[in-house]
């Protein structure tokens, strides 16, 4: 028996608070959101404060540090590594981004069309998504081996290559190659979910631009794009995240190496912080992301999303 | 290196007369070492770095039962990957909770030497009873004047080269300076049986390797009061010659991390490369390689202008941290490990992996079981702390673990830049971090 059917046997008493509460709205709102604001502020706000926090000081690890202010950021622009780790992960975030949206759309709108075989494909699709990142960063890593590479050695056998080609060891080979392997890694994610909103869209509208004489490039410029690009803007906004903030698949492949050529802000703050010790510094150039982060996600935002048919206007 | 006559009679001064006669240490003179009695009901924790050689942790294990048996006090081990031990050491003594006892790498000592147990007096007994210890095992360990930790072992780095290949280059031994080194390595070439040694981002082969480039041409990084001296003549003649030598190597060396190079020699793409013994062990251990094991040979890296040996190497101590409940269960413990029939025993078992921190463990007889032991054997005698000459502490650990060294050797070698400028853009990098 609740304390409410209780308290409505009881037609004398007046209801006692905790009836107040279990039958107020806005009370009752506040309680069950309870759990989920505690969880947001102890794993979200607190650990992101604190590293910001962090970032204006002078902790190392095994010391607490003391304030101060800005100093770490102004280390930090003077420091060249930390200014070639914000060149890299920028080009390593675009051309990767864009390399992953192009060929991932290109995939969705193959694996949309009437083929032999569907659920199966759409289901390989997705291995190297579902593969544990380090497991694929490792196969990468003996694919690019600088002595045994498989791509070499198939290169050398076929007589079009005399010595195996410098995958890690030269600078632009190397974030050639780790942008590579980033957008083999990235893809799946980008053509299911773009397949999954080339689904949403209603044949009828197709159908109707067809017998209108539309061309195919005419319905995917005038019907599949709008009607995707809210999905585009979601889906891209997660790619370019992933991508700015990737760690695993660097720190396997070079660490950074070579002369830094691959280092991004997150491997260079890891490196910085925990082998290094400067956890402040390291803090700093983990913060030192986030203005980027931000502006990606306001472009996406802004400028992908709004459309007029998505406000309720017309289109 | 063995023990003088005078080591021992100085280390044993007031038992002289027991018997120091036979310069032997008999265990007569273990009474003279501190008595630690545990605390009732003491347990312990000791964290320690994943053993390369298997034989290491069994023996290590085999010797904490003993202890266990003879004083009744559990110890437990735990392993953790040697690259996590760094931030859990550092976290461990800034929580002020965690293992009692903890094998660390390099300066991680100095980074919290008031969270530590001094250990001096353990220390000096033990250096004092067997033969003292190695000074650059000691200069890791001591901190003004006090020891913040027990040196344990170095990790020997030596050159590993294939005999039929040098014979072959026209050469009958190994070469002991570097310049004659380069010879080799260029003739190795030639005959399409090159060297090649880590310039990516390998925190052990990389960093032994640069810092040999560098101190061998009597270069440093820092001088006695920690002011940065990286841009100097010297470290600009040791780039030149990395350069000259990186033109000797198989391509693809930049992006080497630590296991690359074992990979290229027992794959036959590479006929010379420095490194731990465990490379030596790996063709030995694989039936499939048994010819190329007979052909291996291992030498100390070459000596140049500054006229001595001096490596990196790799370097472990025990600390104690001062949180713990049983200090002197954990200074018996230690006591006991260190004493000649436990440490002899782990030396043996770590086939050459770990050179003795103790001069007078240098008579094991894992050196001369293996004529390819011998050069590790002096890993202890040719060691230099990292951050040479300066002070230990945060700035030398952020300045290797940063990888300014290796950068700028590999910077100049590759040709990215020219020596002067790498040399430079040390300087600067190393200035962040032993800024006033």
């Amino acid at each position: 028996m609740t304390d409410a059917t209780a308290a409505r046997l009881r037609p004398a008493s007046r209801p006692s608070l905790w009836d107040r509460i279990g039958q107020g709205r806005n009370a009752l709102g506040l309680i069950f959101m309870l759990p989920a604001a505690v969880f947001l502020l102890l794993f979200l706000t607190y650990p992101l404060g604190l590293g910001v926090w962090l970032g204006f000081t002078d902790t190392r690890i095994g010391r607490a540090g003391v304030f101060i202010g800005l100093e770490n950021y102004e280390m930090l622009l003077t420091d060249h590594v930390f200014l070639l780790s914000v060149f890299n992960t920028i080009l390593y975030t675009v051309v990767a981004s864009i390399l992953k949206f192009a060929l991932g759309l290109w995939l969705a709108l193959i694996l949309n069309e009437h083929l032999p075989f569907k659920a199966f494909f759409r289901a390989i699709v997705l291995l190297p998504w579902v593969v544990p990142t380090v497991l694929s960063a490792i196969a990468f890593w003996w694919i690019y081996d600088a002595q045994f590479s498989i791509i070499s050695w198939a290169l050398i056998k076929l007589g079009w290559i005399d010595a195996p080609i410098n995958f890690l060891g030269d600078s632009t080979n190397a974030r050639a190659s780790v942008i590579a392997a980033n957008v083999w890694r990235g893809i799946p994610f980008v053509a299911i979910s773009l397949l999954a909103g080339l689904q949403t869209i209603p044949p009828s509208l197709n159908e109707a631009a067809t017998l209108d004489g539309a061309t195919s490039w005419q319905r995917f410029r005038h019907i599949t794009l709008p009607m995707l690009s809210p999905i585009i803007a979601v889906v891209m906004t997660f790619s370019v995240l992933f991508t700015f903030t990737d760690f695993q698949l660097i720190y396997v492949l070079t660490r950074g190496g070579p002369l830094n050529a691959t280092h991004l802000m997150a491997t260079l703050s890891f490196q910085r912080a925990i082998p290094g010790g400067q956890l402040g510094e390291g803090a700093a150039i983990a913060v030192a992301m986030i203005p980027f982060l931000l502006g990606a996600i306001l472009f996406s935002y802004f400028g992908l999303q709004r459309r007029k048919w998505q406000q309720g206007g017309a289109d | 290196m063995t023990i003088s006559r005078r080591d021992m009679l100085l280390g044993t001064a007031g038992l002289a007369a027991a018997g120091a006669a036979g310069g032997l240490v008999t265990p007569a003179f273990a009474q003279a070492a501190p008595k630690y009695t545990p605390e009732k009901g003491a347990s312990l924790r000791l964290l320690r770095w994943s053993p390369f050689v298997k034989g290491d942790e069994d023996q290590w294990i085999a010797n904490s039962k003993k202890f266990t048996e003879k004083t009744g006090v559990e110890v437990r081990i735990d392993k953790e990957s040697w690259e996590d031990i760094r931030p859990k050491a550092a976290v461990a003594a800034n929580v002020g909770s965690g293992p009692d006892i903890m094998l660390v790498w390099f300066d991680d000592a100095h980074q919290y030497p008031d969270k530590l147990l001094d250990v001096s007096e353990l220390a000096n007994d033990l250096g004092k009873r067997y033969g003292g210890w190695y000074p650059g095992l000691e200069g890791y360990a001591k901190r003004d004047g006090k020891f913040i930790g027990l040196p344990l072992a170095a990790i020997g780095n030596a050159i590993c080269y294939r005999e039929s290949a040098m014979k072959e280059a026209g050469w009958s031994a190994f070469p002991t300076k570097t310049d004659d080194f380069l010879e080799l390595c260029k003739a190795l070439k030639a005959k399409g049986k090159p060297a090649g040694f880590a310039h990516g981002k390998a925190v052990g082969d990389g960093n032994n390797y640069a810092h040999w480039i560098l101190w061998s041409h009597g270069a440093q990084m820092v001088d006695e009061k920690g002011k940065v001296v990286i841009n100097s003549p010297e470290t600009i003649k040791a780039l030149n010659y990395a350069r000259e030598l990186y033109k000797t190597f198989i391509p693809g060396t930049e992006s080497w991390l630590d296991v690359n190079n074992n990979r290229a020699f027992l794959a036959g793409e590479i006929s010379l490369t420095a490194n731990g013994v465990s490379l030596y062990y790996a063709a030995k251990n694989d039936p499939k390689l048994a010819d190329m094991a007979k052909d291996i040979k291992t030498a100390q890296l070459p000596i140049g202008p500054v006229g001595k040996a001096v490596e990196l190497h790799q370097t472990t101590s025990a600390v104690v941290f001062k949180y713990t409940k049983y200090p002197k269960a954990a200074m018996a413990y230690l006591q006991f490990m260190w004493e000649q029939d436990q440490m002899q025993a782990w030396i043996k078992e770590s086939s050459a992996y770990c050179c003795q921190p103790l001069k007078a463990f240098a008579n094991n007889p894992v050196w001369t079981s293996d004529p390819n032991h011998a050069p590790y054997a002096k890993a202890s005698e040719t060691l230099r702390p990292n951050g040479y000459a300066g002070p230990l502490g945060y700035a030398s650990a952020a300045t290797m673990a940063d990888y300014v060294v290796v950068d700028m050797v590999a910077e100049a070698a590759t040709g990215q830049r020219t020596p002067e400028e790498a040399a430079k853009r040390a300087e600067q990098r190393a200035n962040r971090y032993y800024r006033v």
